[in-house]
């Protein structure tokens, strides 16, 4: 068998990962605008992007943002947002024999939804080797990054997001997101244990709180139906 | 292009809550084999807390607001992402300028 170049392999996980790739563009141009909107340089959006490389924690962090930042209340609700990256990094490093120990963490650095899901689809199909992956993940990566920058030197000159409906952008890519975890009827009880939860929070206590009772809501609304069908087996 | 010391501070605790959950994945099946119950707990946290995000936005905020959440979800059983996320945003849009919020 023809071993085939490392050039070719990186191209082929950048072809894999193309679709996302060209979607992730507006959501990054909507980053970098709503960031701007509240009144991040588009240094500190850029930054964001760069470090964090997680749309939903950061998106999250724009609608709690307060001046000055609350760096403690910021960096919980990111805890909490990317919980679900414990997971994702349990199950795909299983599946990372060709990795050196190193290189498997190097990996994790960039382990999106998108890419991650990209990476499991390829293992279930061949081996996953480093070189594809990085044909995956960095040009998505470096296209999150620059899009977001695009996104905040423009942002400063749309003015109000609000007023065309932008703001609405990210509750929407929740709300789709959502949709895409449903599982039929248990994951109902998870969804309506975490609205309730997060309502009554958000009405009665301050900052971010809201996300944690809704979380907790809804993982204990799991394990209580979870425990009904066991008694019913 | 400024940089506010606080918000430089803020992105990189953001960072390092982000790497934690990245890297602690690798950590748990080194030492701790997942069931089924906790394999069940983990895997209600995404749609969990991805609820408990737009609950105040859906439900508490107006009704246009509530009006497009529901727009947006119906349109994702159809439609992909981005399609669904511009349905919501018009619809959010046009239910604003209707009941003047």
């Amino acid at each position: 068998m023809k071993r085939i170049g490392k050039s070719q392999e990186f191209f082929d996980g950048m072809r894999a990962m193309a679709p996302l790739t060209v979607a992730v563009m507006p959501i990054g141009l909507v980053f970098g605008a709503v960031a701007a909107s509240k009144g991040l340089s588009s240094l500190e959006a850029t930054l964001m992007s760069a470090l964090v490389f997680a749309g939903g924690s950061q998106f999250v962090a724009m609608d709690i943002w307060t001046h000055p930042a609350s760096w403690g209340a910021l960096a919980f609700s990111a805890l909490l947002v990317n919980i679900r990256h414990v997971l994702m990094s349990a199950s795909i490093g299983t599946k990372m024999p060709a990795f050196s120990g190193p290189a498997k963490y190097a990996a994790m650095l960039l382990l999106a939804d998108e890419i991650w899901a990209m990476a499991e689809v390829r293992a279930g199909e061949q081996r996953l080797t480093p070189v594809w992956y990085a044909g995956l993940a960095v040009p998505f990566y470096c296209v999150w990054v620059l899009s977001s920058l695009t996104g905040a030197a423009a942002g400063a000159f749309l003015g109000d997001p609000k007023a065309i409906g932008l703001d609405f952008a990210f509750p929407a890519v929740f709300t789709v997101l959502v949709m895409g975890f449903w599982k039929g009827r248990d994951t109902g009880a998870v969804l309506a244990a975490s609205a309730v939860a997060a309502v009554l929070a958000h009405q009665f206590l301050p900052g971010v709180w809201y996300i944690a009772a809704g979380a907790a809501a809804g993982v204990a609304a799991t394990l209580v139906t979870n425990r009904r069908q066991e008694a019913c087996a | 292009m400024t940089l506010d010391p606080n918000i430089l501070l803020a992105i990189v605790a953001m960072a390092a809550a982000t790497v934690l959950t990245r890297i602690a994945g690798l950590l748990v099946i080194r030492f701790v084999t997942i069931g089924p119950q906790q394999k069940r707990a983990l895997e209600a946290i995404p749609p969990a807390v991805l609820m408990a995000v737009i609950a105040p936005t859906a439900l508490v905020t107006g009704p246009a607001e509530t009006l497009a959440t529901v727009a947006t979800a119906l349109a994702a059983t159809r439609l992909p992402l981005l399609a669904a996320v511009a349905i919501g945003v018009f619809v959010v849009a046009v239910a604003r300028a209707l009941i003047g919020a």
